[in-house]
Protein backbone atom coordinates (compact mmCIF):
# COMPACT_ATOMS: atom_id res chain seq x y z
CA UNK A 1 0.00 0.00 0.00
CA UNK A 2 2.64 2.54 1.00
CA UNK A 3 4.23 2.13 -2.63
CA UNK A 4 1.32 2.64 -4.31
CA UNK A 5 0.19 5.79 -2.19
CA UNK A 6 4.11 6.99 -2.78
CA UNK A 7 3.53 6.21 -6.98
CA UNK A 8 0.16 8.71 -6.86
CA UNK A 9 1.96 10.85 -5.05
CA UNK A 10 4.78 11.43 -7.20
CA UNK A 11 2.58 11.47 -9.89
CA UNK A 12 0.38 14.01 -8.68
CA UNK A 13 3.54 15.89 -8.32
CA UNK A 14 3.74 16.07 -11.94
CA UNK A 15 0.19 16.95 -12.77
CA UNK A 16 0.87 19.70 -10.01
CA UNK A 17 4.13 20.84 -11.85
CA UNK A 18 1.59 20.35 -15.18
CA UNK A 19 -0.88 23.00 -13.88
CA UNK A 20 1.34 25.35 -12.43
CA UNK A 21 2.40 25.44 -16.25
CA UNK A 22 -0.94 25.92 -17.41
CA UNK A 23 -1.73 28.43 -14.52
CA UNK A 24 0.72 30.96 -16.13
CA UNK A 25 0.25 30.60 -19.78
CA UNK A 26 -3.74 30.53 -19.67
CA UNK A 27 -4.85 31.63 -16.04
CA UNK A 28 -2.37 34.34 -16.00
CA UNK A 29 -1.94 35.47 -19.83
CA UNK A 30 -5.19 33.87 -21.66
CA UNK A 31 -3.82 31.54 -23.42
CA UNK A 32 -5.25 28.05 -23.80
CA UNK A 33 -2.82 25.42 -24.30
CA UNK A 34 -4.89 22.35 -25.58
CA UNK A 35 -1.42 21.05 -26.57
CA UNK A 36 0.34 20.84 -23.07
CA UNK A 37 0.78 16.88 -23.79
CA UNK A 38 2.78 17.26 -26.58
CA UNK A 39 5.11 19.47 -24.37
CA UNK A 40 4.96 16.97 -21.91
CA UNK A 41 5.74 14.34 -24.42
CA UNK A 42 8.71 16.34 -25.70
CA UNK A 43 10.52 16.72 -22.75
CA UNK A 44 9.91 13.17 -21.14
CA UNK A 45 11.24 11.66 -25.06
CA UNK A 46 13.97 14.50 -25.30
CA UNK A 47 15.15 13.45 -21.70
CA UNK A 48 15.09 9.62 -21.89
CA UNK A 49 16.92 9.93 -25.58
CA UNK A 50 19.76 12.21 -24.15
CA UNK A 51 20.30 10.13 -20.99
CA UNK A 52 20.49 7.06 -23.08
CA UNK A 53 23.48 8.81 -25.06
CA UNK A 54 25.10 9.27 -21.52
CA UNK A 55 23.92 12.27 -20.41
CA UNK A 56 23.31 12.74 -17.06
CA UNK A 57 19.97 13.05 -15.54
CA UNK A 58 19.71 16.42 -14.48
CA UNK A 59 21.09 17.59 -17.83
CA UNK A 60 18.49 15.63 -19.22
CA UNK A 61 15.96 17.29 -17.25
CA UNK A 62 17.35 20.60 -18.13
CA UNK A 63 17.25 20.34 -21.60
CA UNK A 64 13.88 18.67 -21.96
CA UNK A 65 12.38 21.91 -20.16
CA UNK A 66 14.49 24.31 -22.78
CA UNK A 67 13.80 22.18 -25.82
CA UNK A 68 9.88 22.35 -24.70
CA UNK A 69 10.02 26.09 -24.12
CA UNK A 70 11.78 27.00 -27.22
CA UNK A 71 9.46 24.98 -29.32
CA UNK A 72 6.69 26.37 -27.17
CA UNK A 73 8.05 30.14 -28.12
CA UNK A 74 8.51 29.42 -31.58
CA UNK A 75 4.56 28.11 -31.75
CA UNK A 76 3.70 31.51 -30.07
CA UNK A 77 5.13 33.43 -32.45
CA UNK A 78 3.55 31.61 -35.36
CA UNK A 79 0.31 31.76 -33.84
CA UNK A 80 0.26 35.29 -32.68
CA UNK A 81 -2.89 36.28 -34.32
CA UNK A 82 -5.08 33.50 -32.34
CA UNK A 83 -6.64 33.94 -29.74
CA UNK A 84 -9.41 31.91 -27.25
CA UNK A 85 -10.76 29.05 -29.47
CA UNK A 86 -8.59 29.05 -32.57
CA UNK A 87 -5.68 29.10 -30.38
CA UNK A 88 -7.09 26.10 -28.47
CA UNK A 89 -8.02 24.14 -31.92
CA UNK A 90 -4.61 24.64 -33.20
CA UNK A 91 -2.60 23.70 -30.02
CA UNK A 92 -4.57 20.89 -29.94
CA UNK A 93 -3.32 19.54 -33.10
CA UNK A 94 0.01 20.44 -32.36
CA UNK A 95 0.07 17.79 -29.06
CA UNK A 96 -1.95 15.32 -31.34
CA UNK A 97 0.86 15.98 -34.49
CA UNK A 98 3.95 15.00 -31.69
CA UNK A 99 2.19 12.59 -30.56
CA UNK A 100 1.85 10.79 -34.16
CA UNK A 101 5.58 11.63 -34.56
CA UNK A 102 6.41 9.67 -31.47
CA UNK A 103 4.53 6.68 -33.29
CA UNK A 104 6.00 6.82 -36.42
CA UNK A 105 9.58 8.20 -36.29
CA UNK A 106 10.19 4.54 -35.22
CA UNK A 107 14.47 4.92 -35.41
CA UNK A 108 14.09 7.98 -32.96
CA UNK A 109 11.47 6.88 -30.76
CA UNK A 110 11.02 3.18 -31.10
CA UNK A 111 7.61 4.02 -32.64
CA UNK A 112 4.51 1.91 -30.23
CA UNK A 113 7.27 -0.11 -28.35
CA UNK A 114 8.47 2.98 -26.62
CA UNK A 115 11.50 3.32 -24.78
CA UNK A 116 11.92 1.32 -21.85
CA UNK A 117 15.07 1.09 -19.38
CA UNK A 118 15.20 4.49 -18.87
CA UNK A 119 17.44 5.49 -16.31
CA UNK A 120 16.87 6.54 -12.80
CA UNK A 121 18.61 8.51 -10.35
CA UNK A 122 20.40 6.84 -7.52
CA UNK A 123 17.93 3.94 -7.85
CA UNK A 124 21.02 1.19 -6.72
CA UNK A 125 22.38 3.48 -4.38
CA UNK A 126 19.42 4.48 -2.72
CA UNK A 127 17.14 0.99 -3.13
CA UNK A 128 14.06 0.51 -0.68
CA UNK A 129 14.52 4.10 0.17
CA UNK A 130 14.12 4.94 -3.90
CA UNK A 131 10.41 5.79 -3.81
CA UNK A 132 10.68 8.07 -0.90
CA UNK A 133 13.56 9.84 -2.77
CA UNK A 134 11.61 10.56 -5.94
CA UNK A 135 8.56 11.44 -3.91
CA UNK A 136 10.26 14.40 -2.22
CA UNK A 137 12.49 15.31 -5.20
CA UNK A 138 9.23 16.02 -7.26
CA UNK A 139 7.48 17.95 -4.12
CA UNK A 140 10.60 19.86 -3.74
CA UNK A 141 10.46 20.67 -7.55
CA UNK A 142 6.73 21.73 -7.01
CA UNK A 143 7.60 23.95 -4.10
CA UNK A 144 10.42 25.73 -5.56
CA UNK A 145 8.68 26.40 -8.52
CA UNK A 146 5.45 27.59 -6.90
CA UNK A 147 7.64 30.17 -4.99
CA UNK A 148 9.87 31.30 -8.24
CA UNK A 149 6.26 31.75 -9.89
CA UNK A 150 4.58 33.43 -7.34
CA UNK A 151 7.29 35.90 -7.21
CA UNK A 152 7.41 36.06 -11.63
CA UNK A 153 3.39 37.12 -10.84
CA UNK A 154 3.11 38.79 -8.45
CA UNK A 155 5.82 41.47 -10.08
CA UNK A 156 4.94 44.31 -12.56
CA UNK A 157 5.70 41.25 -15.25
CA UNK A 158 2.94 39.66 -13.64
CA UNK A 159 0.19 42.60 -13.94
CA UNK A 160 1.24 43.37 -17.28
CA UNK A 161 0.64 39.15 -18.03
CA UNK A 162 -3.15 39.66 -17.00
CA UNK A 163 -3.70 42.39 -18.85
CA UNK A 164 -2.91 40.68 -21.74
CA UNK A 165 -5.01 38.35 -20.91
CA UNK A 166 -7.93 40.90 -20.36
CA UNK A 167 -7.51 42.98 -22.70
CA UNK A 168 -4.70 43.06 -25.18
CA UNK A 169 -5.35 46.58 -26.66
CA UNK A 170 -5.31 48.43 -23.15
CA UNK A 171 -1.95 46.41 -22.50
CA UNK A 172 -0.56 47.58 -25.43
CA UNK A 173 -1.42 51.41 -24.58
CA UNK A 174 -0.10 50.83 -21.12
CA UNK A 175 3.33 50.15 -23.48
CA UNK A 176 3.51 47.00 -22.61
CA UNK A 177 4.68 44.45 -25.11
CA UNK A 178 1.82 41.88 -25.74
CA UNK A 179 4.08 39.81 -28.00
CA UNK A 180 6.94 39.25 -25.89
CA UNK A 181 4.53 38.64 -22.80
CA UNK A 182 2.53 36.30 -24.24
CA UNK A 183 5.59 34.25 -25.84
CA UNK A 184 7.12 34.89 -22.15
CA UNK A 185 4.49 33.20 -20.26
CA UNK A 186 3.60 30.20 -23.43
CA UNK A 187 7.33 29.76 -23.03
CA UNK A 188 7.08 29.15 -19.38
CA UNK A 189 4.57 27.25 -19.37
CA UNK A 190 5.39 24.68 -22.19
CA UNK A 191 9.29 24.70 -19.96
CA UNK A 192 6.85 23.47 -16.88
CA UNK A 193 5.32 20.68 -18.92
CA UNK A 194 8.83 19.74 -20.33
CA UNK A 195 10.24 19.44 -17.06
CA UNK A 196 7.11 17.47 -15.81
CA UNK A 197 7.87 14.93 -18.90
CA UNK A 198 11.30 14.38 -17.57
CA UNK A 199 10.35 13.96 -14.46
CA UNK A 200 7.91 11.42 -15.10
CA UNK A 201 10.30 9.81 -17.96
CA UNK A 202 12.83 8.81 -15.48
CA UNK A 203 10.24 7.80 -12.61
CA UNK A 204 8.35 5.07 -14.83
CA UNK A 205 11.37 4.17 -16.96
CA UNK A 206 9.20 3.61 -20.05
CA UNK A 207 7.82 6.00 -22.07
CA UNK A 208 5.06 5.04 -24.92
CA UNK A 209 3.39 7.61 -27.44
CA UNK A 210 0.42 5.90 -25.31
CA UNK A 211 1.46 7.62 -22.10
CA UNK A 212 1.40 10.97 -23.91
CA UNK A 213 -2.76 10.92 -25.11
CA UNK A 214 -5.21 13.76 -25.15
CA UNK A 215 -7.03 12.77 -21.65
CA UNK A 216 -3.95 13.94 -19.72
CA UNK A 217 -4.77 17.06 -21.36
CA UNK A 218 -8.37 17.17 -19.73
CA UNK A 219 -7.23 15.74 -16.19
CA UNK A 220 -5.02 19.11 -16.08
CA UNK A 221 -7.16 21.33 -17.25
CA UNK A 222 -10.08 19.74 -14.77
CA UNK A 223 -7.33 19.89 -12.39
CA UNK A 224 -6.79 24.37 -13.12
CA UNK A 225 -10.48 24.71 -13.06
CA UNK A 226 -11.20 23.09 -10.16
CA UNK A 227 -8.56 24.79 -8.13
CA UNK A 228 -9.09 28.21 -9.81
CA UNK A 229 -7.77 28.78 -13.14
CA UNK A 230 -5.48 31.81 -11.99
CA UNK A 231 -4.48 30.70 -8.56
CA UNK A 232 -0.65 28.83 -8.10
CA UNK A 233 -2.21 27.28 -4.97
CA UNK A 234 -5.72 26.17 -7.03
CA UNK A 235 -2.92 24.11 -9.10
CA UNK A 236 -1.61 22.15 -6.51
CA UNK A 237 -5.10 21.83 -5.25
CA UNK A 238 -6.76 20.74 -8.12
CA UNK A 239 -4.02 18.29 -8.97
CA UNK A 240 -4.31 16.45 -5.54
CA UNK A 241 -8.42 16.53 -5.95
CA UNK A 242 -8.09 15.03 -10.14
CA UNK A 243 -6.12 12.03 -8.63
CA UNK A 244 -8.30 11.76 -5.60
CA UNK A 245 -11.02 11.05 -8.19
CA UNK A 246 -9.30 9.24 -10.60
CA UNK A 247 -7.40 6.52 -8.55
CA UNK A 248 -10.70 6.23 -6.49
CA UNK A 249 -12.92 5.59 -8.97
CA UNK A 250 -10.51 2.83 -9.36
CA UNK A 251 -11.94 1.63 -5.65
CA UNK A 252 -15.65 2.59 -6.67
CA UNK A 253 -16.09 -0.43 -9.13
CA UNK A 254 -16.26 -2.79 -6.29
CA UNK A 255 -19.05 -1.33 -4.86
CA UNK A 256 -20.97 -1.05 -8.29
CA UNK A 257 -22.37 -4.44 -9.23
CA UNK A 258 -22.38 -5.98 -12.98
CA UNK A 259 -19.79 -4.10 -14.91
CA UNK A 260 -17.48 -5.62 -16.95
CA UNK A 261 -13.63 -4.90 -17.14
CA UNK A 262 -13.91 -2.83 -19.50
CA UNK A 263 -16.38 -0.66 -18.27
CA UNK A 264 -14.21 -0.55 -14.96
CA UNK A 265 -11.85 1.51 -16.39
CA UNK A 266 -14.26 3.78 -18.67
CA UNK A 267 -15.26 4.67 -15.03
CA UNK A 268 -12.37 6.71 -14.37
CA UNK A 269 -13.23 9.23 -17.76
CA UNK A 270 -17.14 9.16 -16.28
CA UNK A 271 -16.32 9.94 -12.87
CA UNK A 272 -13.64 13.29 -14.29
CA UNK A 273 -16.37 14.11 -16.79
CA UNK A 274 -19.14 14.29 -13.91
CA UNK A 275 -16.35 16.34 -11.68
CA UNK A 276 -16.20 19.08 -14.56
CA UNK A 277 -19.56 19.31 -15.04
CA UNK A 278 -20.66 19.87 -11.09
CA UNK A 279 -17.28 22.19 -11.00
CA UNK A 280 -18.99 24.47 -13.48
CA UNK A 281 -22.34 24.07 -12.32
CA UNK A 282 -21.23 25.16 -8.73
CA UNK A 283 -18.18 26.98 -8.53
CA UNK A 284 -17.20 28.12 -11.70
CA UNK A 285 -14.27 30.02 -10.75
CA UNK A 286 -12.67 27.11 -9.22
CA UNK A 287 -11.81 26.46 -5.14
CA UNK A 288 -9.52 29.68 -4.97
CA UNK A 289 -11.14 32.47 -6.90
CA UNK A 290 -9.20 35.89 -8.74
CA UNK A 291 -6.82 37.45 -6.18
CA UNK A 292 -5.82 41.23 -6.94
CA UNK A 293 -3.40 43.31 -5.85
CA UNK A 294 -4.58 45.43 -2.64
CA UNK A 295 -4.01 49.23 -3.08
CA UNK A 296 -2.52 49.57 0.72
CA UNK A 297 -2.72 51.41 3.94
CA UNK A 298 -2.68 54.49 1.75
CA UNK A 299 -6.16 53.43 0.85
CA UNK A 300 -7.32 53.77 4.70
CA UNK A 301 -6.61 57.64 5.07
CA UNK A 302 -8.10 57.93 1.66
CA UNK A 303 -11.49 56.66 2.09
CA UNK A 304 -12.49 58.78 4.78
CA UNK A 305 -12.98 62.21 3.00
CA UNK A 306 -13.57 60.72 -0.64
CA UNK A 307 -16.78 58.93 0.88
CA UNK A 308 -17.80 61.97 1.81
CA UNK A 309 -18.62 63.02 -1.65
CA UNK A 310 -21.25 61.65 -3.17
CA UNK A 311 -20.19 58.75 -5.62
CA UNK A 312 -21.05 59.62 -8.95
CA UNK A 313 -23.72 57.28 -10.75
CA UNK A 314 -24.94 57.51 -14.39
CA UNK B 1 5.71 79.01 -35.77
CA UNK B 2 6.89 76.39 -32.85
CA UNK B 3 7.72 73.29 -34.63
CA UNK B 4 4.18 70.81 -34.72
CA UNK B 5 3.94 67.98 -31.90
CA UNK B 6 2.00 65.55 -33.53
CA UNK B 7 1.70 66.04 -37.87
CA UNK B 8 -0.66 63.83 -39.91
CA UNK B 9 0.34 63.80 -43.49
CA UNK B 10 -2.62 62.50 -45.97
CA UNK B 11 -3.56 59.85 -43.72
CA UNK B 12 -6.02 56.92 -45.60
CA UNK B 13 -7.25 53.83 -44.35
CA UNK B 14 -10.50 51.56 -45.99
CA UNK B 15 -12.58 49.01 -44.53
CA UNK B 16 -13.86 47.03 -47.25
CA UNK B 17 -16.00 49.31 -49.47
CA UNK B 18 -15.78 52.59 -47.12
CA UNK B 19 -13.14 55.12 -47.18
CA UNK B 20 -12.72 56.05 -43.12
CA UNK B 21 -10.37 58.06 -43.84
CA UNK B 22 -9.59 59.72 -47.05
CA UNK B 23 -5.69 61.63 -46.89
CA UNK B 24 -6.74 63.44 -43.56
CA UNK B 25 -3.63 65.79 -42.94
CA UNK B 26 -2.75 68.49 -40.31
CA UNK B 27 -0.68 69.13 -37.33
CA UNK B 28 -1.16 69.31 -34.04
CA UNK B 29 0.77 72.45 -31.83
CA UNK B 30 2.34 71.47 -28.22
CA UNK B 31 0.78 72.32 -25.47
CA UNK B 32 -2.41 73.29 -26.18
CA UNK B 33 -5.99 71.71 -26.29
CA UNK B 34 -7.39 70.81 -29.64
CA UNK B 35 -10.63 70.20 -30.25
CA UNK B 36 -11.35 67.34 -32.96
CA UNK B 37 -15.01 67.83 -34.47
CA UNK B 38 -17.10 66.22 -37.31
CA UNK B 39 -20.44 64.41 -37.46
CA UNK B 40 -21.17 60.73 -37.02
CA UNK B 41 -18.56 58.37 -39.40
CA UNK B 42 -16.13 61.50 -40.32
CA UNK B 43 -13.43 59.64 -39.10
CA UNK B 44 -12.20 60.64 -35.65
CA UNK B 45 -12.28 57.48 -33.82
CA UNK B 46 -10.47 56.04 -36.82
CA UNK B 47 -7.97 58.67 -37.15
CA UNK B 48 -7.25 58.27 -33.03
CA UNK B 49 -7.03 54.36 -33.51
CA UNK B 50 -4.68 54.71 -36.48
CA UNK B 51 -2.11 57.30 -34.41
CA UNK B 52 -2.16 55.26 -31.83
CA UNK B 53 -1.34 52.31 -33.87
CA UNK B 54 -4.12 49.93 -32.76
CA UNK B 55 -5.32 50.01 -36.37
CA UNK B 56 -3.08 48.86 -38.47
CA UNK B 57 -2.66 49.09 -42.45
CA UNK B 58 -3.08 52.98 -42.86
CA UNK B 59 -1.07 54.76 -45.60
CA UNK B 60 0.03 58.26 -44.78
CA UNK B 61 2.28 59.26 -42.43
CA UNK B 62 2.39 60.23 -38.50
CA UNK B 63 5.19 62.16 -37.05
CA UNK B 64 5.05 62.52 -33.42
CA UNK B 65 8.07 65.10 -31.78
CA UNK B 66 9.61 64.40 -35.22
CA UNK B 67 9.66 60.87 -35.27
CA UNK B 68 8.17 58.78 -37.47
CA UNK B 69 5.47 56.54 -35.58
CA UNK B 70 3.05 55.53 -38.87
CA UNK B 71 4.43 51.87 -38.77
CA UNK B 72 5.27 52.15 -35.10
CA UNK B 73 3.86 49.33 -32.29
CA UNK B 74 1.35 50.72 -30.31
CA UNK B 75 3.46 49.96 -26.96
CA UNK B 76 6.19 51.82 -28.84
CA UNK B 77 3.76 54.79 -29.42
CA UNK B 78 2.58 54.91 -26.35
CA UNK B 79 6.23 54.90 -24.67
CA UNK B 80 7.01 57.71 -26.58
CA UNK B 81 4.75 59.85 -24.61
CA UNK B 82 1.19 59.65 -27.11
CA UNK B 83 -1.39 57.93 -24.71
CA UNK B 84 -4.92 57.47 -25.62
CA UNK B 85 -8.43 56.68 -24.12
CA UNK B 86 -10.98 54.61 -25.37
CA UNK B 87 -14.71 55.85 -26.06
CA UNK B 88 -16.18 52.97 -24.63
CA UNK B 89 -13.94 53.08 -21.72
CA UNK B 90 -12.11 49.50 -21.84
CA UNK B 91 -11.04 47.81 -19.36
CA UNK B 92 -9.63 44.27 -18.28
CA UNK B 93 -12.48 43.03 -16.67
CA UNK B 94 -10.72 41.43 -13.85
CA UNK B 95 -8.04 43.76 -12.77
CA UNK B 96 -8.86 46.53 -10.43
CA UNK B 97 -9.05 50.48 -10.38
CA UNK B 98 -5.39 50.20 -8.25
CA UNK B 99 -3.97 47.74 -10.85
CA UNK B 100 -5.32 49.86 -13.93
CA UNK B 101 -3.16 52.69 -12.41
CA UNK B 102 -0.47 50.81 -11.72
CA UNK B 103 -0.41 49.30 -15.48
CA UNK B 104 0.43 52.49 -17.04
CA UNK B 105 3.71 52.98 -15.33
CA UNK B 106 6.10 53.79 -17.93
CA UNK B 107 9.19 51.47 -18.37
CA UNK B 108 8.87 49.46 -15.21
CA UNK B 109 12.08 47.38 -15.04
CA UNK B 110 10.00 44.95 -13.27
CA UNK B 111 8.17 44.00 -16.35
CA UNK B 112 11.43 42.32 -17.20
CA UNK B 113 11.23 38.88 -16.81
CA UNK B 114 14.83 38.20 -15.34
CA UNK B 115 14.27 41.25 -13.24
CA UNK B 116 11.14 39.78 -11.86
CA UNK B 117 12.65 36.42 -11.20
CA UNK B 118 15.71 37.38 -9.41
CA UNK B 119 14.29 41.12 -8.19
CA UNK B 120 16.07 44.21 -8.22
CA UNK B 121 15.97 46.86 -5.19
CA UNK B 122 15.74 49.27 -8.43
CA UNK B 123 12.85 47.79 -9.74
CA UNK B 124 11.01 47.69 -5.86
CA UNK B 125 11.69 51.68 -5.56
CA UNK B 126 10.57 52.36 -9.24
CA UNK B 127 6.85 50.36 -7.92
CA UNK B 128 7.04 52.01 -4.94
CA UNK B 129 7.23 55.37 -5.91
CA UNK B 130 4.53 54.31 -8.98
CA UNK B 131 2.21 52.96 -6.01
CA UNK B 132 2.63 56.67 -4.54
CA UNK B 133 1.88 58.19 -7.65
CA UNK B 134 -1.26 55.62 -8.33
CA UNK B 135 -2.61 56.83 -5.06
CA UNK B 136 -2.41 60.38 -5.44
CA UNK B 137 -3.51 60.01 -8.64
CA UNK B 138 -6.85 58.22 -7.23
CA UNK B 139 -7.51 61.06 -4.38
CA UNK B 140 -7.38 63.70 -7.66
CA UNK B 141 -10.13 61.61 -9.55
CA UNK B 142 -11.89 61.15 -6.10
CA UNK B 143 -11.40 57.03 -6.88
CA UNK B 144 -9.37 56.66 -3.88
CA UNK B 145 -12.61 54.95 -2.24
CA UNK B 146 -13.19 52.35 -5.28
CA UNK B 147 -9.16 51.81 -5.33
CA UNK B 148 -9.96 47.56 -4.79
CA UNK B 149 -13.34 47.80 -6.93
CA UNK B 150 -12.75 45.79 -9.98
CA UNK B 151 -13.13 48.20 -13.36
CA UNK B 152 -16.45 45.95 -13.99
CA UNK B 153 -17.96 47.41 -10.80
CA UNK B 154 -17.13 51.36 -11.46
CA UNK B 155 -20.01 53.89 -13.01
CA UNK B 156 -20.07 55.45 -16.39
CA UNK B 157 -18.24 58.26 -15.06
CA UNK B 158 -15.66 56.43 -12.85
CA UNK B 159 -14.77 54.54 -15.72
CA UNK B 160 -14.14 58.06 -18.06
CA UNK B 161 -12.18 59.28 -14.74
CA UNK B 162 -10.14 56.03 -14.38
CA UNK B 163 -9.43 56.22 -18.43
CA UNK B 164 -7.89 60.22 -17.53
CA UNK B 165 -5.93 59.17 -14.65
CA UNK B 166 -4.17 56.00 -16.15
CA UNK B 167 -3.51 57.82 -19.03
CA UNK B 168 -1.59 60.34 -16.75
CA UNK B 169 0.11 57.83 -15.27
CA UNK B 170 1.95 56.72 -18.17
CA UNK B 171 3.64 60.67 -18.42
CA UNK B 172 2.63 61.47 -21.73
CA UNK B 173 3.34 64.40 -23.53
CA UNK B 174 -0.08 64.26 -25.13
CA UNK B 175 -2.89 62.50 -24.97
CA UNK B 176 -5.99 61.81 -27.53
CA UNK B 177 -9.25 61.63 -25.38
CA UNK B 178 -11.90 60.25 -27.15
CA UNK B 179 -15.38 61.43 -26.18
CA UNK B 180 -14.47 61.78 -22.73
CA UNK B 181 -17.23 63.11 -20.72
CA UNK B 182 -20.17 60.98 -22.97
CA UNK B 183 -22.65 59.73 -20.98
CA UNK B 184 -21.41 60.92 -17.67
CA UNK B 185 -23.51 62.98 -15.15
CA UNK B 186 -23.61 67.16 -16.00
CA UNK B 187 -21.44 67.45 -12.42
CA UNK B 188 -18.89 65.20 -12.85
CA UNK B 189 -18.88 66.69 -16.54
CA UNK B 190 -17.58 70.09 -15.14
CA UNK B 191 -14.97 67.82 -12.39
CA UNK B 192 -13.67 66.19 -15.96
CA UNK B 193 -13.51 69.58 -17.66
CA UNK B 194 -12.01 70.99 -14.74
CA UNK B 195 -9.54 67.94 -14.54
CA UNK B 196 -8.58 68.73 -18.39
CA UNK B 197 -7.74 72.70 -17.36
CA UNK B 198 -5.48 71.25 -15.04
CA UNK B 199 -3.87 68.97 -17.50
CA UNK B 200 -3.26 71.41 -19.93
CA UNK B 201 -1.70 74.13 -17.13
CA UNK B 202 0.60 70.77 -16.28
CA UNK B 203 1.75 71.10 -20.16
CA UNK B 204 0.33 68.02 -21.53
CA UNK B 205 -1.02 68.47 -24.82
CA UNK B 206 -4.70 67.21 -25.31
CA UNK B 207 -6.59 65.86 -28.36
CA UNK B 208 -10.38 66.06 -27.42
CA UNK B 209 -12.96 64.27 -29.20
CA UNK B 210 -16.26 65.93 -28.09
CA UNK B 211 -19.80 66.71 -29.42
CA UNK B 212 -20.81 69.05 -26.59
CA UNK B 213 -20.12 72.72 -28.33
CA UNK B 214 -20.17 73.85 -24.62
CA UNK B 215 -16.98 72.02 -23.84
CA UNK B 216 -15.76 72.28 -26.90
CA UNK B 217 -16.00 76.58 -26.64
CA UNK B 218 -14.49 76.33 -22.85
CA UNK B 219 -11.78 73.90 -23.07
CA UNK B 220 -10.20 74.17 -27.15
CA UNK B 221 -7.63 76.53 -27.95
CA UNK B 222 -7.95 75.43 -31.76
CA UNK B 223 -10.77 73.65 -33.00
CA UNK B 224 -10.26 70.94 -35.95
CA UNK B 225 -13.15 69.76 -38.10
CA UNK B 226 -12.88 66.51 -40.07
CA UNK B 227 -15.71 65.82 -42.64
CA UNK B 228 -15.77 62.33 -44.77
CA UNK B 229 -12.48 61.19 -43.59
CA UNK B 230 -10.91 64.49 -44.00
CA UNK B 231 -9.50 67.37 -43.02
CA UNK B 232 -12.41 70.17 -43.06
CA UNK B 233 -10.92 73.06 -41.60
CA UNK B 234 -9.51 74.79 -38.05
CA UNK B 235 -9.32 77.48 -36.55
CA UNK B 236 -10.90 79.10 -33.01
CA UNK B 237 -14.13 78.09 -31.58
CA UNK B 238 -15.76 81.26 -32.43
CA UNK B 239 -14.11 81.01 -36.69
CA UNK B 240 -15.48 77.67 -36.55
CA UNK B 241 -19.08 78.07 -34.96
CA UNK B 242 -19.44 81.02 -37.68
CA UNK B 243 -18.28 78.93 -41.08
CA UNK B 244 -20.81 77.69 -43.51
CA UNK B 245 -18.91 74.74 -44.38
CA UNK B 246 -18.86 73.32 -41.14
CA UNK B 247 -22.87 74.23 -40.14
CA UNK B 248 -23.71 72.74 -43.57
CA UNK B 249 -21.45 69.23 -42.63
CA UNK B 250 -22.09 69.44 -39.30
CA UNK B 251 -25.26 70.62 -38.69
CA UNK B 252 -27.13 69.93 -41.52
CA UNK B 253 -28.48 73.42 -42.29
CA UNK B 254 -28.48 73.56 -46.06
CA UNK B 255 -26.71 76.24 -47.95
CA UNK B 256 -29.53 78.66 -49.85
Amino acid sequence: MTSYLLFIGTITAIYALLSLGLVVSWGQAGMVNLGLVGFFGLGAYCSALLTKLGAPIGLGWVAGAALSAVIGVGFCLLTRTLRGDYLAIVTLGFGEGLRLVELNERWLTGGSDGISGIRAPFKDALGELYPWFYFALAWTLVALVAWMLARVLGSPFGRALRAVRDDEKVAAVAGKNVLRLKCQAFGIGAALFGLAGGLYAHFTSYISPDNFVVQLTIYIFLAVTAGGYSRLIGAVFGSLAVMTILESSRFAAEFIPGLSAVQIASLREFAIAVALIVIMQLRPQGVFGLRNERAGSARADAAAPAAAIPAPSK
Amino acid sequence: MTHAQLEIADLSIRFGGIRALDGASFAIQPGITTGLIGPNGAGKTTLFNCISGLTPGATGQVRFCGRDISRAEPQEISRAGLVRSFQLARGCENMTVFEHLMLYGPRQRGEGLIVAILGNPEARRQEEALREEALDMARRLKLAHVLDNLVTRLSGGQKKLLEIGRALLAKPKMILLDEPMAGVNPTLVQDIADHLVEIRKSGISIVLIEHEMELIERLCDEVIVMAGGRFLTRGSFSDIAGNRDVQESYLGIRRQ
